[in-house]
C-alpha cells in the first residue's frame, strides 16, 4: 500500500481489511497518538514497515527500552495523554519490565506494544523469545497476546480504554510476527467496552455528604492531596484550590502531588513525608480531621502507622476501591474520580448552612505558623562549596518564571527538589514515586521535552542515578531535544550513604563512585553541551548559560559531597518524632533508629 | 501468616494485627480467557496471601464465564484488601466473599463439597473393613479388582479428611480431591 492510499484511508478509519501491522499504526492514529517511543527488532520489523510508510505518528527511537518507557511516562504525565512504547521480543520485552512497573506503581496510562515471535514458535525457545504476557502480567494494569489477526483491532482500543479509565496504568500488547503480517477486519474504536470492566467514577453522595459535615465540624482539619489529583485532569486541581479557598484549610502534599496546589499558595506547608516539612508532618499528627484525595497513604508518607495521625478522623477519596483501608483504616471513604468528588464536595460545602468554625481555624492557623516559623528545611550555606539545596533554590530562582518541567532521577536530589523547587501547576513535575527509578529522569524529560518543543525541560539528577540512562542523550541529540541534566555531583549515592550512616555505622559500603566520567567531555561525544560549576559565586551564569544554549546540556554541579537531606522521619518513628536539620549532628543520625526500626525499608 | 508477615515486614508498618485471622470462600466470577487464572492465582503469591483450595471451571459456556471457588484464611481486613485487588483484574466480573454473604442472609455457612477419590489396596479383613467403612460414609466403588478399591466420596472437607484418615491403615495408595466447590443456600443467586 502506498503512503497516499493510507492517507486517504485514515481520515475515514472505518471497518476495512488490512494487515496486522497496518491495524497496530490505524489503531494509534485513531486513538489520536502523534508520538511513540520505541527499538525495532526482529519481531516488530512488520509494524516498522508500516510506520516507515506514513507521516501522522512520528516514532521517537531511543537507545534502550527502558528509556522508550520513560519517556512516554514522561510524555503522559506532562500532557494528561496516554504513551505509547514499541518494543520487539525477548529483550526487548523484559527491557520494557523496569518503566511498566514504574508506571504501575504511580499510575501512568502507558501502552506497551510489544513484537512476540510468530504463533507456530511461541513455547519452542525460540530466538528472542520471552513469556511475555507472563513477565509483564504482575507489572501491567492487563496485558493481551494477540493470536487472531481478526481481535487485534478491538484488544488494541480496549488497551487504550483500560489504560487511560479509572486508576490509570500501564498496559502491553504482544503481537507475534505473524498476526502482524496476516490480514484481517479492522475495526474502529468502539464505545461499548468490555463488561467486567467497569470503573466507579460517580462518588456516593451520601459518603460525600458525611465528608462535608466532617469538614465543616473541624477545629483542626488538613487536606493531603495526591497524584490522583493531577491523574484526574486540570478540572480536579482548579477545584481543589477552589476548596482550599472556600474553607481555608491547610493543604500538604504527596511527592506525587506537587502542582496541585500552587507552593505560592498561602495554606500551602509544603511536601509531607520521610522528607517532608516540620509543619505539614506536624500539622497531619495533630489534626483532627484529615482529608485525604487522590493519595494512597504510601509508607514514606504514614512513618509508623501505629503513630500515624492518632487523634484524627479520616476522609479518604479515592477511585480505586483497593486503595481503601489498604494501609490505613477510614472513617469515610468516597470512592470515584477526585474531580467528580470536589466538585459534589464544592457545591456541598457552598450550599451547607454550616461553616467551619473559623476561631478553631485560627487558632490552628497560629499553631502552624508556629511550626513554620521552626524552618524546617534550613541549611547553612557556604560561600567557598555549593551547597545542594543552595544549587536548587537558585535553579529555581532563575527558571520559575519560564515555561519550565522539571523530572528527576531518585535519591538525595530528588527530595531536596521536592523541597526546594516550587511548583504552581499540576502536570509539571515528572517524578518515579512508588517504584523509586534510578535513571527515571533523562528519558522523562527527553519524552517531556518531545511533547513540549518550545518549553524548557530539566532534569534534576543525581551522579550516579544519571548514568543508569545516560545513552538516551544520543536519542535526545538526534532528535534536538534540548533537555538539561542538572546533576547534583557529590560523587556519593547520596541516599544510600546517608541511610549507611542511620542505619550501619557509617560503614560506606560501596556508595562511593570512584571513577567518574568526565560529565563535560560527555556531553561533548554526545554531541551536546557540557558545564562545570564548583564555586557558587559562578552558579547564576552557569544556569543561564545552560538555559540559554539550544542543545542537550550535562551540568555538572559539583555540590558538597557529604550534605544529607532533612528534615527526615527516620524508620520506625511517627510525623512528629522527626530528625530536623539542626539537630541532626553526627551522634543524633547514629542513633535516629533503632534495632527494630533498622530492618524496615 | 504471609499477608500480616507483609504488612508488619514491609517497610514502616509495625502496627500489630490485633484481628483473628478466619477461614472463607470466595466465588470469583470471571472471563474464560488464557492466562485469567495465572492473574488471579499470582495475585495471591505476589501479595502474600494463601490459597487453601481453589476450583475452577466454566459454568456459563455461551457467556464464556468461568467461576473460580477459593478458600483462603485470613483477618477480616486482609480478606477485604484480597476481594478489593480482585476486583481489580479486568476480566474479573464479579467477586463475592460466600461466608459474609451468608452472614448477611442468616445462615450459618455456605455450603461447600468437595469430591474425592481415594484409592485402597489390600486383601482379606483390610479389604472388608474398608468396603464396610465405605458404606458408612456412602462413598461409592467407582473401580475394583480383587486387590484395590477405587472409593468415589462426596461432602464437606473434614468428612473426606476424616476418611482418607480411616483409610490409611487399611492400605491407602493414592488420593486426587477436587477442591471446595461452594454455593449459598436460598433461592437467591451469588
Amino acid at each position: 500500500m502506498t503512503a497516499e492510499k493510507q492517507d486517504s484511508d485514515s481520515h475515514t478509519s472505518q471497518r476495512r481489511e488490512m494487515t496486522g501491522a497496518e491495524m497496530v499504526v490505524q489503531a494509534l492514529i485513531d486513538q489520536g497518538v502523534t508520538d511513540i517511543f520505541g527499538y525495532p527488532g526482529g519481531a516488530v520489523l512488520p509494524i516498522y514497515d508500516e510506520l516507515f510508510q506514513q507521516d501522522k505518528i512520528n516514532h521517537i527511537l531511543v537507545r534502550h527500552e527502558q528509556g522508550a518507557g520513560h519517556a512516554a511516562e514522561g510524555y503522559a504525565r506532562s500532557t494528561g495523554k496516554v504513551g505509547v512504547m514499541l518494543v520487539t521480543s525477548g529483550p526487548g520485552a523484559t527491557n520494557a519490565v523496569t518503566p511498566l512497573q514504574d508506571a504501575l506503581m504511580d499510575s501512568i496510562p502507558l501502552v506497551c506494544i510489544s513484537g512476540q515471535v510468530p504463533t507456530s514458535l511461541i513455547g519452542s525457545d525460540a530466538f528472542q523469545e520471552c513469556d511475555t504476557v507472563g513477565i509483564t502480567r504482575p507489572c501491567t494494569k492487563h496485558n493481551w497476546l494477540v493470536k487472531d489477526v481478526n481481535d487485534l483491532a478491538r484488544v488494541l482500543h480496549e488497551a487504550f480504554h483500560v489504560a487511560k479509565t479509572g486508576r490509570p496504568g500501564p498496559v502491553l500488547v504482544d503481537v507475534p510476527k505473524d498476526v502482524q503480517f496476516a490480514t484481517g477486519m479492522y475495526t474502529p474504536p468502539e464505545t461499548a467496552p468490555r463488561t467486567s470492566y467497569n470503573p466507579k467514577i460517580q462518588g456516593d453522595i451520601e459518603a460525600i455528604k458525611q465528608a462535608v459535615a466532617l469538614l465543616v465540624s473541624a477545629k483542626r482539619p488538613v487536606i493531603y492531596s495526591g497524584g490522583g489529583v493531577i491523574n484526574s485532569g486540570n478540572e480536579a486541581s482548579k477545584l481543589l484550590r477552589e476548596l482550599v479557598e472556600l474553607t481555608n484549610f491547610p493543604i500538604t502534599s504527596t511527592l506525587m502531588g506537587l502542582g496541585a496546589y500552587p507552593a505560592s499558595g498561602k495554606n500551602w506547608l509544603g511536601m509531607l513525608g520521610m522528607h517532608g516539612t516540620y509543619e505539614a508532618n506536624m500539622t497531619m499528627h495533630d489534626c483532627d480531621v484529615m482529608l485525604n484525595i487522590g493519595a494512597r497513604f504510601d509508607d514514606r508518607i504514614t512513618g509508623r502507622i501505629s503513630g500515624f495521625s492518632p487523634n484524627s478522623k479520616k476522609i479518604h477519596v479515592d477511585i480505586d476501591p483497593s486503595s481503601i483501608n489498604k494501609a490505613v483504616r477510614v472513617d469515610v471513604p468516597v470512592i470515584g474520580d477526585v474531580a467528580n468528588v470536589l466538585e459534589d464536595m464544592v457545591r456541598l460545602l457552598r450550599a451547607s448552612s454550616m461553616q467551619p468554625d473559623k476561631k478553631a481555624l485560627g487558632e490552628w492557623w497560629s499553631q502552624i505558623d508556629l511550626w513554620r516559623s521552626r524552618k524546617s528545611l534550613s541549611y547553612t550555606r557556604n560561600k567557598d562549596v555549593i551547597m545542594p539545596q543552595y544549587a536548587l533554590e537558585r535553579l529555581y530562582a532563575l527558571t520559575k518564571d519560564r515555561d519550565t518541567y522539571i523530572t528527576t532521577e531518585v535519591g538525595q536530589h530528588q527530595m531536596w527538589a521536592a523541597q526546594f523547587y516550587g511548583f504552581e501547576k499540576p502536570n509539571r513535575w515528572m517524578t518515579s514515586g512508588g517504584l523509586g527509578t534510578m535513571g527515571y529522569g533523562l528519558p522523562a524529560a527527553l519524552g517531556v521535552q518531545i511533547a513540549h518543543p518550545n518549553s524548557l525541560v530539566i532534569d534534576i539528577a543525581g551522579d550516579a542515578s544519571v548514568q543508569m540512562t545516560m545513552q538516551e542523550m544520543s536519542a535526545a541529540v538526534q532528535y534536538e531535544a534540548p533537555i538539561k541534566i542538572f546533576i547534583l555531583n557529590n560523587q556519593y549515592m547520596g541516599m544510600v550513604r546517608q541511610w549507611q550512616q542511620l542505619l550501619h555505622g557509617n560503614r560506606l559500603s560501596h556508595s562511593y563512585t570512584e571513577a567518574l566520567p568526565d560529565f563535560v567531555k560527555l556531553a561533548e561525544a554526545y554531541g551536546g553541551h557540557g558545564i562545570r560549576c564548583e564555586k557558587p559565586g559562578d552558579l547564576d551564569d552557569a544556569i543561564q548559560e545552560m538555559i540559554d544554549v539550544k542543545k542537550p546540556v550535562l551540568f555538572d554541579c559539583r555540590v558538597a559531597n557529604l550534605a544529607n537531606c532533612f528534615p527526615m522521619i527516620p524508620s520506625g518513628k511517627a510525623h512528629n518524632e522527626m530528625l530536623l536539620p539542626d539537630e541532626a549532628t553526627d551522634e543524633a543520625v547514629a542513633n535516629a533508629i533503632d534495632a527494630k526500626g533498622r530492618q524496615l525499608v | 501468616m504471609n499477608a500480616q508477615n507483609l504488612a508488619s515486614g514491609s517497610a514502616y508498618f509495625i502496627a500489630k494485627e490485633t484481628e483473628l485471622p478466619v477461614t472463607t470462600v470466595l466465588s470469583v466470577l470471571v472471563d474464560n480467557e488464557p492466562g485469567v487464572l495465572a492473574r488471579v492465582i499470582g495475585l495471591f503469591s505476589g501479595r502474600g496471601y494463601n490459597i487453601e483450595s481453589l476450583t475452577v471451571s466454566e459454568t456459563e459456556h455461551e457467556q464464556h464465564l468461568s467461576r473460580i471457588t477459593i478458600v483462603t484464611r485470613g483477618t477480616p481486613h486482609v480478606l477485604d484488601q484480597i476481594r478489593h485487588q480482585l476486583e481489580r483484574i479486568v476480566p474479573v466480573h464479579r467477586v463475592v466473599d460466600l461466608s459474609v454473604r451468608a452472614d448477611e442472609l442468616g445462615h450459618e455457612k455456605p455450603i461447600q463439597r468437595e469430591l474425592a477419590l481415594v484409592k485402597v489396596a489390600g486383601l482379606g479383613e483390610h479389604r472388608n473393613e474398608a468396603l464396610r467403612l465405605a458404606d458408612a460414609f456412602h462413598a461409592k466403588v467407582t473401580d475394583a479388582t480383587t486387590e484395590h478399591f477405587i472409593f468415589e466420596i462426596t461432602g464437606k472437607g473434614s468428612k473426606i479428611d476424616q476418611f482418607i484418615a480411616i483409610m490409611k491403615p487399611l492400605g491407602l495408595v493414592e488420593i486426587c480431591r477436587t477442591g471446595v466447590a461452594a454455593m449459598n443456600r436460598g433461592p437467591l443467586g451469588m
